[in-house]
């Protein structure tokens, strides 16, 4: 099965719920679901019969703000290579998923509706390794997973100013009265 | 909260069951971040009831080296000494998977005597992994001489390392392009001796070990992990096929040359318990040991053809990566470890995402500790064989 | 010659008590297992067969800070795990030594530049008595420092004379 059928089965399952498919540049092609349908896009993943992701490998967002892709030269009787997507907004949530029996990959992304309070609906109740994960995106990218049964930072200190993965993170100067300059 | 327990409460551990006959009064435990059975800087806070876990909560991110923002902040070929040092048990396997990552996101080419002596070095790795596995099992179960028996031929495999690369530990042996070094003279005729001299050994180890009466004792039955629950929780690598899962990256999604050479994945079979016990992975890691040494083999031997003969140097070069990105997983000792690399056209990656296996592996916890006995709780950990730096990252 | 010359038996050995103390103290460093990062796995190495730690009497890791005398802190320091050294270096009995293994507990190490949650060396936490350089160190240069702290002990004083002003 194909990235091009898996996606076919996603929307003929859900019909709206994709916003876009796009390829190369991509070495993984990937769909873009809108924020508001990702749960039922997952539930389908996970449950129809066909597709069976039993596995979310990671969780990973991505903060657009300083993208600015510089494309690479070519020579003169070559085509120029495709563009990647513009990002729609300033966060996306990237969702690696995995079907063990089958033997699938699939790759979905996600925007952020809100470029400053990012908030994306939680996948816990799907899927159980959702949870750290989460967390993670949290912690590191500050993006607030709406439902999440227990959403702590985990890997910084729990006092911790500010979310390191942003462009604009500024390193602390001190920590706990231990300098960190 | 301490919570008053009545007498006579039966409270099912695995298969054994406990006759509480006295009042008891849940007591927390807090196990690390210093502790010597959590393979490191783990923190689990266990609320105990007498014996018995009635939960955990792990804390992790005492060793948060913040990879993912030096990624994005350094070139790609000055991230490679980085990956050595999140798995340190495994940093050859950790070098490849980046460079693959990379490798694919810009359409570099890879010279085939390269790949093959990445693959060697791999196989390499894994076996040194699994003895520290081993060993360090052996000692949280309280048995003290596997460790020694296990750092033996490990001393071996890291002089090879060095001959090939210069390090013990952290190696940056391979580069986005190729690795930076061949083996020197008569490297691989040493390597084909330990080989031969780690098979024999490996019985020393099976024999000291896995049918050990109270080895088994201790860990059959104990920790058991069915295949829903191991997927439910993103498992992967020994773990996931110890729950009877036949899932190798290296075998349903062969990368390098993997497609090339024969073995065997071992799985569980719940050969003295149940499928998925603490025993099966412990076993799982064992078998796989003896598949490393047979594809070394068979790797030399295709790298001593002459048709792989050639240069496997990389100019050390920056590399330019045009926009676009790429998910490369391999097959570390742990399991799936993941790098998904965004890049921007600059010679820095834009985002750089690792997906460590222990870090999904650990995460189970919460979940298989309660009910168990707080010396179980230690073998649990220990079975499944986390290195804290990946899961921190 | 002094007034003690021919007062013992052939067998007596006579010395100070400075250096008995110091002998007996110097013979029996037992670390404390601190392995938190990469040097961890270098000092288990040390503490095995192949480099044997034991030979100089410090082999005895303690799994507890209240029976060691020496923390080898091996391996990257981050905030949330300074506060953790800084008590269990509080509940080790004196006299106690610190050794930072590595580049990361000496000062940062690679993380120096972009690692927001790296402690910049262990000295910022504990007072460190020996720094052995490497990352990860060879286990010759653990032992070389655990030498070096051997050699500190050695000058150390158990009786002083009591101050005249006071």
């Amino acid at each position: 099965m194909d990235f091009d059928a898996i996606a076919d089965r996603i929307e003929t399952r859900c019909p709206g719920a994709v916003l876009g498919r796009f390829g190369a540049p991509s070495k993984d092609p990937y769909v873009r679901v809108a924020p508001a349908r990702l749960v039922e896009v997952m539930q389908v993943l996970r449950d129809d019969a066909e597709l069976g992701f039993e596995m979310v490998v990671s969780i990973a967002g991505v903060d657009w703000q300083r993208w600015e892709p510089r494309a690479p030269r070519v020579k003169k009787d070559e085509a120029p290579p495709p563009e990647p997507e513009q990002p729609p907004r300033r966060f996306d949530v990237v969702y690696h998923l995995l079907a063990v029996h089958r033997n699938l990959r699939l790759v979905v992304r996600c925007a952020c509706d809100d470029d400053d309070a990012p908030a994306m609906p939680t996948l816990t109740g799907l899927y159980p390794s959702a949870d750290w994960h989460e967390r993670e995106t949290w912690d590191l990218m500050g993006i607030d997973f709406t439902g999440h049964p227990d959403q702590r930072r985990i890997l910084c200190c729990e006092d911790w100013v500010g979310h390191p993965l942003r462009k604009d993170y500024e390193f602390p100067k001190e920590y706990h009265g231990i300098s960190a300059e | 909260m301490s919570q008053l327990h009545d007498t006579g409460t039966i409270r099912p551990t695995g298969e054994r069951e406990l006759v509480l006959d006295v009042r008891t009064q849940d007591m927390e435990i807090n196990m690390g971040p210093q502790h010597p059975a959590t393979h490191g800087v783990l923190r689990v806070v266990l609320t105990a009831d007498g014996e018995v876990v009635t939960s955990a909560v792990p804390y992790v991110g005492y060793i948060h080296r913040c990879a993912e923002k030096i990624g994005e902040s350094v070139d790609y070929k000055m991230f490679v000494p980085y990956t050595d040092r999140y798995d340190y048990l495994a940093a050859m396997n950790n070098n490849v998977g980046f460079c693959l990552a990379v490798e694919a996101a810009g359409g570099i080419e890879v010279p085939p005597r390269a790949t093959w002596l990445r693959m060697i070095i791999c196989e390499l790795n894994r076996i040194g992994s699994h003895l520290i596995a081993f060993g360090t099992y052996g000692m949280d179960i309280g048995a003290f001489t596997p460790f020694l028996y296990g750092f033996r031929e490990r001393e071996w495999m890291m002089s090879l390392f060095e001959k090939i690369c210069g390090a013990r530990l952290t190696y940056s042996y391979c580069y986005p392009g190729g690795v930076w070094n061949d083996a020197p003279e008569g490297w691989f005729d040493e390597l084909l001796r330990f080989c031969d001299v780690f098979d024999r050994k490996w019985r020393e180890y099976d024999a000291l070990l896995t049918r050990n009466k109270i080895f088994i004792e201790r860990t059959r039955d104990v920790g058991i992990v069915t295949a829903e629950q191991a997927l439910a929780s993103g498992w992967t690598g020994p773990c996931l096929r110890a729950s009877g899962v036949r899932f190798d990256l290296r075998e349903a999604q062969p990368y390098m040359f993997y497609d090339e050479v024969s073995f065997d994945v071992p799985i569980g079979r719940g050969e003295v318990g149940t499928v998925g016990d603490c025993w099966d992975r412990y076993w799982v890691r064992m078998a796989e040991m003896l598949q490393c040494t047979r594809i070394i083999r068979q790797c030399v031997e295709s790298l001593r053809k002459d048709t792989v003969a050639g240069e496997v140097k990389t100019e050390m070069k920056t590399y330019r990566v045009a926009p676009g990105d790429a998910y490369v997983g391999i097959e570390n000792p742990r399991g799936e470890l993941g790098h998904w690399v965004l890049a921007d056209g600059n010679d820095v990656a834009y985002r750089l995402k690792i997906r460590g296996p222990s870090f999904c592996n650990l995460s189970i916890l919460p979940e298989v500790l309660p009910g168990t006995l707080i010396a179980d709780a230690v073998a649990i950990i220990g079975s499944i064989d986390i290195v804290l730096g990946e899961v921190d990252r | 010659m002094g007034v003690l010359e021919n007062t013992f038996d052939e067998n007596v050995l006579t010395t100070t008590v400075d250096r008995i103390v110091n002998w007996a103290r110097r013979s029996s460093v037992w670390p404390m297992t601190f392995g938190l990062a990469c040097c961890a796995i270098e000092m288990m190495a040390v503490g095995c067969a192949h480099h044997d730690m034991d030979r100089f009497g410090a082999g005895a890791f303690r799994a507890t800070p209240r029976q060691s005398d020496l923390m080898i802190v091996a391996g990257t320091v981050t905030f949330k795990m300074a506060e953790a050294i800084r008590r269990l270096y509080e509940q080790m009995p004196d006299p106690k030594y610190v050794l930072a293994m590595g580049a990361c507990a000496t000062g940062g190490g690679p993380y120096y530049k972009y690692g927001y949650h790296v402690v910049k060396g262990v000295d910022r936490v504990v007072p460190v008595d020996v720094y052995v350089p490497g990352c990860p160190p060879r286990p010759e240069a653990l032992i070389d420092g655990l030498m070096a702290i051997q050699a500190k002990i050695d000058r150390e004083r158990v009786i002083r004379k009591r101050s005249v002003s006071a």
